[in-house]
């Protein structure tokens, strides 16, 4: 890994928080910069191991994906589906407009 | 890195300010698997339901529910891959594609990114007017669809159906291989028809069940590719024609004022018929796609896949060629035959142990000019194959003429789905057996030179006179004499 | 009659069923306990009515000579597990009152299988955490204590502390990193993490999908053995379920260690432990020679880059698995000028800071640019991990190390760091990484009175030779200290 990835800065963190959909106060950018650089650079060991040629561990378990076969088992819930729902109307889900 | 080697025929050609253009057009289509369940739960697909009747908790993605694969959605992307000739991955995974939608409830829609379950395969298409193309496919893959977001039930709110949340589509990317709106619209057209000839899509496009993403660019003829836009979500092939033409003129416009094109995703309106831009530069996307760690690898066999080409349908393609070389009909008449599935069945029993180009004269002229001027699906027809088989067979054997043969099939359409008259019925109904009893011919033959004599006289140095009285006598048997037996007997006593 | 709260979970179900006492009367005894122990703050939702109502249902079933495995003995659920019907917080303010229309695997067999539910127990939010501090219902209060407060570990801090407290005769917990071994070792009690797959993690609310696994955290190896007997068990709801019939796990306590290989990594130590904990290593190995297992000494190269390793996989996962909670659904919506900034504000007020933490970390390094430096390197070396066990498994049948680097701290000692919070996990995450079942045993107390825990890992599916080493090492350990009652 390159020092660059230690180079996380205000920007960096204001796009992360941006893709994560977390608001965060332009006066906590900084600060949250250094952190992440501060855990970055403790992952960063990393570096020293030799990894050519190793395949990547996706999963704990080695073997293939069950399958179910092709029924409706499932569904037919409504009011189950919207019970827990901050608005709901007419069987939809209601949130912020999500067009201009 | 691909390079679009194929220059556009010159008639596809956009003209320019100081040159021409050339339109350079990929298509991403999603089509809808046709399963009874979700790609990852158990929840139903039927199309119309309910708001969120058709939700299961994995749908809803409440806190701990897990996907499991539906295989039915797997093995209907290795037919369709087999259809698109294409490279079936032994090996394939679904990975997580990482965005925040109102009708995206995960928060990442379950895809295959790095290893989808089909690669690359070819299709050939003919759009209308023009030769035969070969069109790349890159890839297929399969992903969740995400639910309905409804904004006109409230000016302020969004209002979401998640019934189509979890259901299974098939990603068919294919290569910037196509080269004006005909071409585009034609590939649509082929793919729909492999996917219905296959079954694994209903290709439904009003229902949003086959839809098109489409990249155009443009470019000097022959040039440097240009910077791409994906119009989005297309659902009509006019549609698909009107956005091509609009963003080409649209980019042709920037490029020719001196500006670039941003690449970008457009939402193409089919009211104002022009494309607009869908995202800001802000929401610039990244998907953080990786792995999805409640789902394991897709491994399938050889003899899996081997086992589903054994019962492949025959596909428009193979049928088109077979219809031309098995029946001898013209190649044009072939593809109108096999355009799809019904119209090929159809002519397959007319044509069964009659004259093949017959049948398919009687079928693309007089059926199907009915059924377009009462707009009328083949499957509904009040003339089906066996009913327009016996009017052939009347023809063949010489009982009626066909010219009286077209009056019996309007009889037969129009009394149709309710009488269900056979022609044979008709016939012998209206008494329209042609005469061939040479007996009553000659009578007829013999009153007629009688009612013209002097014209009779001039027969032997003028004897194309002859039609005369071949015409005069069809008219005595309104049309039932067989012409040619009324040719001899005329020949004989005019002394021919 | 003798206070019904010090039975081990075996005693009392033999005492049930003996009807030496009723399960009203023990699960009585438990609700007065709980109540009394409010101060330790280890329950997020009690459910003492309900409690009451299935003990009666237990002891109908007793009464007839039926019941399950679990037939009327109090236990506590993890906040983590969905319950239906009963509030699920999974530590968090994000899912406000949400009310599961549906139960989790897990406690689906618990409860067919008799167990009376005491309600919900405290842990850190979201599972993230190993000192329960990042719960937003506070901080669970260890019942061990030297002079001031300490935190119970995490992320089952709750779970741990009340088996400690006698508030359960067991509880389900949960373990992505350590977060039932290192919270089972700072209250003395008793932990297993089974192979990844052996619990269902349908229901569960999920941190890291490929590390979290189901466990319980009871008094004793046995009891572990008993309430493992019927969480586990195959899924199809679960994709990543074994589908393997479980051996009899009480049975394997009794198997002893005679002729067993134990392994010895000599890399399970750091600069900052204390010696004491060398110490107690050592007395493990001892232990286990005397009881005829053969000592053998390996190594486990990797094991440094665990923990790294583990900090990049986990906020990984955790930051797609947490997408979901944006207040669109359910749970809590902070509304804002827009439809973005409602997402944004329902999830800044609704995670807590260390998981907002995870979850940037998390998207970091999935983001363009960094994926491959950061994410696919942590899947290789998860790897070398796997790969270093695969290799000693061919000279050891498990393995003994301590289950962590130090004994319970105070309250709000590490939060600041959150570096040396996690170093907390660096013995019990390479279990998480490799999908090993682990055990942490109580073993001795340290100079300063408080308790530390062994750990005995084992094969993928040979959860019966960790048991019985493990039994092997309580009955040598024979830790019978209790925390003193401070607390009522
Ligand atoms: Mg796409
Ligand atoms: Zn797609």
């Amino acid at each position: 890994m390159s020092d660059k990835n230690t180079g996380v800065t205000a920007e960096t963190v204001r796009k992360i928080a941006r893709l994560s959909r977390l608001h965060i106060e332009p006066d906590r950018l900084e600060f949250l910069a250094d952190e992440m650089n501060g855990l970055l650079v403790w992952i960063e060991q990393l570096g020293e191991v030799d990894v050519t040629g190793t395949q990547p561990m996706t999963s704990a378990v080695e073997m293939d994906a069950p399958m179910r076969c092709d029924e409706i088992t499932d569904g037919g819930m409504q009011e189950k589906v919207l019970a827990n729902a901050p608005k709901s109307e007419a069987g939809y889900f209601v949130v912020p407009r999500s067009v201009e | 890195m691909f390079t679009a080697e194929r220059v556009a025929e010159k008639k596809d050609w956009l003209s320019g300010r100081d040159h021409d253009w050339e339109i350079i057009i990929g298509l991403e289509i999603h089509a809808q698997v046709a399963s009874n369940a979700k790609l990852f739960s158990g929840a139903a697909t039927a199309y119309g339901a309910e708001p969120n009747t058709q939700v299961s908790l994995v749908d809803a993605a409440m806190p701990g529910m897990l996907p499991v694969v539906n295989e039915f959605c797997i093995e209907q992307g290795v037919r369709t891959g087999l259809g698109l000739n294409a490279q079936i991955n032994l090996f394939s995974r679904f990975d997580r594609k990482n965005y925040f939608y109102p009708d995206l409830p995960q928060g990442y829609q379950i895809s295959q990114f790095e290893f989808p379950i089909v690669g690359e395969g070819e299709i050939e298409i003919t759009p209308e007017g023009g030769d035969s193309v070969i069109v790349g496919i890159e890839r297929l893959h399969l992903e969740q669809d995400a639910g309905k977001s409804v904004h006109d039930l409230s000016p302020t709110e969004t209002f979401v159906d998640l019934n189509r949340s979890g259901v299974c589509l098939m990603e068919i990317v294919s290569k910037p291989d196509m080269r004006s709106p005909e071409e585009a619209s034609a590939y649509v057209e082929k793919i729909r028809g492999i996917v219905r000839a296959l079954g694994t899509c209903d290709g439904d496009m009003e229902k949003g069940n086959l839809r098109a993403d489409v990249n155009v660019s443009v470019r000097k003829p022959g040039g440097d590719l240009g910077t791409r836009c994906e119009l989005k979500n297309i659902n009509s092939m006019r549609f698909i024609r009107q956005a091509i033409n609009y963003e080409a003129r649209r980019q042709i416009d920037i490029l020719e004022a001196g500006s670039q094109i941003d690449q970008e995703t457009r939402l193409f309106d089919n009211a104002k018929g022009e494309t607009r831009t869908m995202r800001s530069k802000e929401d610039a996307h990244d998907y953080r796609y990786f792995p999805d760690p409640d789902l394991l690898p897709i491994k399938i066999t050889q003899d899996y896949v081997d086992a589903i080409k054994a019962d492949l349908p025959e596909l428009p393609g193979a049928r088109k060629a077979r219809f031309v070389s098995e029946y001898g009909i013209p190649e044009y008449d072939a593809r109108i035959l096999t355009a799809d599935k019904a119209k090929g069945d159809f002519y397959e029993r007319l044509a069964k142990g009659r004259n093949a180009k017959i049948a398919a004269n009687w079928m693309m002229g007089d059926l199907f000019g009915a059924l377009n001027k009462a707009s009328i699906d083949l499957d509904d027809s009040p003339v089906n194959s066996d009913g327009l088989g016996g009017l052939l067979d009347l023809i063949g054997d010489k009982t009626i003429s066909g010219k009286i043969a077209k009056d019996v099939f309007e009889k037969m359409f129009e009394g149709g789905a309710k009488t269900k008259e056979s022609a044979s019925k008709i016939v012998e109904r209206d008494g329209l057996k042609q005469v061939t009893d040479t007996g009553a011919i000659e009578k007829m033959v013999q009153e007629v030179i009688d009612a013209n004599v002097d014209q009779a006289a001039k027969v032997a140095d003028n004897p194309r006179l002859i039609g005369f009285f071949v015409g005069q006598v069809m008219k005595a048997s309104s049309g039932k004499a067989n012409p040619q037996a009324v040719n001899d007997i005329l020949k004989k006593k005019l002394g021919l | 009659m003798s206070d019904l709260t010090q039975l081990s979970l075996e005693a009392a179900l033999a005492g049930l069923k003996a009807k030496e006492f009723s399960s009203v009367e023990i699960t009585k005894a438990h609700i007065d306990a709980c109540m009394d122990a409010a101060v330790l703050n280890t329950f997020i939702t009690t459910d003492f009515e309900n409690a009451m109502k299935s003990a009666e249902k237990s002891d109908a079933k007793l009464a007839k000579g039926e019941g399950g495995s679990l037939e009327g003995a109090p236990l506590g659920i993890k906040d983590l597990y969905c319950t239906e019907g009963l509030k699920t917080t999974a530590g968090s303010k994000i899912l406000g009152n949400f009310m599961p229309h549906y139960e989790s695997t897990v406690t689906a067999n618990m409860k067919a299988d008799g167990m009376v539910m005491l309600g919900k127990l405290n842990m850190d939010e979201f599972a993230m955490g190993s000192s329960n501090e990042t719960s937003y219902y506070g901080s669970v209060v260890n019942p061990w204590k030297n002079g001031e407060n300490l935190v119970p570990g995490g992320s089952s801090g709750g779970s741990a502390a009340a088996v400690a407290a006698n508030i359960c005769l067991g509880a389900s917990a949960t373990d992505t990193g350590g977060s039932i071994r290192q919270p089972a070792s700072f209250t003395g009690t008793t932990g297993i993490k089974p192979t990844y797959g052996r619990c269902s993690r349908w229901g569960v609310v999920a941190f890291a999908s490929s590390l979290d696994q189901a466990g319980p955290i009871t008094r004793t190896v046995k009891d572990s053995a008993i309430m493992l007997q019927s969480m586990a068990g195959f899924d199809a709801k679960d994709s990543t379920s074994i589908n393997k019939a479980l051996p009899d796990f009480s049975a394997a306590c009794d198997k002893g260690v005679k002729g067993m290989k134990i392994g010895i990594p000599k890399e399970y130590t750091m600069d900052s432990m204390p010696s004491e904990i060398e110490d107690l290593w050592q007395q493990g190995i001892k232990w286990l020679e005397s009881c005829g297992a053969e000592i053998v000494h390996v190594s486990l190269p990797h094991t440094k880059y665990a923990l790294p390793a583990y900090y990049i996989v986990a906020p990984a996962e955790a930051s797609s698995n947490l997408a979901r909670y944006d207040g669109m659904r359910y749970g809590e919506r902070i509304e804002g000028d827009n439809l973005y900034d409602t997402y944004e504000r329902t999830r800044a007020e609704g995670f807590g800071k260390e998981v907002r933490r995870r979850i940037m970390i998390g998207t970091y390094v999935l983001s363009a640019g960094y994926y491959d430096a950061y994410y696919l390197k942590a899947q290789k070396v998860r790897t070398k991990i796997a790969d270093d066990f695969k290799a000693v498994w061919g000279k050891c049948d498990a393995l003994l190390t301590p289950t962590c680097p130090s004994s319970a701290f105070a309250i709000g000692r590490k939060v600041v760091d959150p570096v040396t919070m996690y170093l907390n996990d660096v013995f019990t995450v390479t279990a998480n990484l490799a999908g090993l079942p682990a055990m942490s045993v109580p073993a001795a107390l340290d100079n300063n009175g408080l308790p530390l825990g062994l750990q005995i890992i084992g094969r993928p599916l040979d959860e019966e030779t960790v048991f019985a080493a493990s039994a092997a090492l309580e009955k040598c350990a024979d830790f019978t200290a209790k925390p003193e009652k401070w607390w009522v």
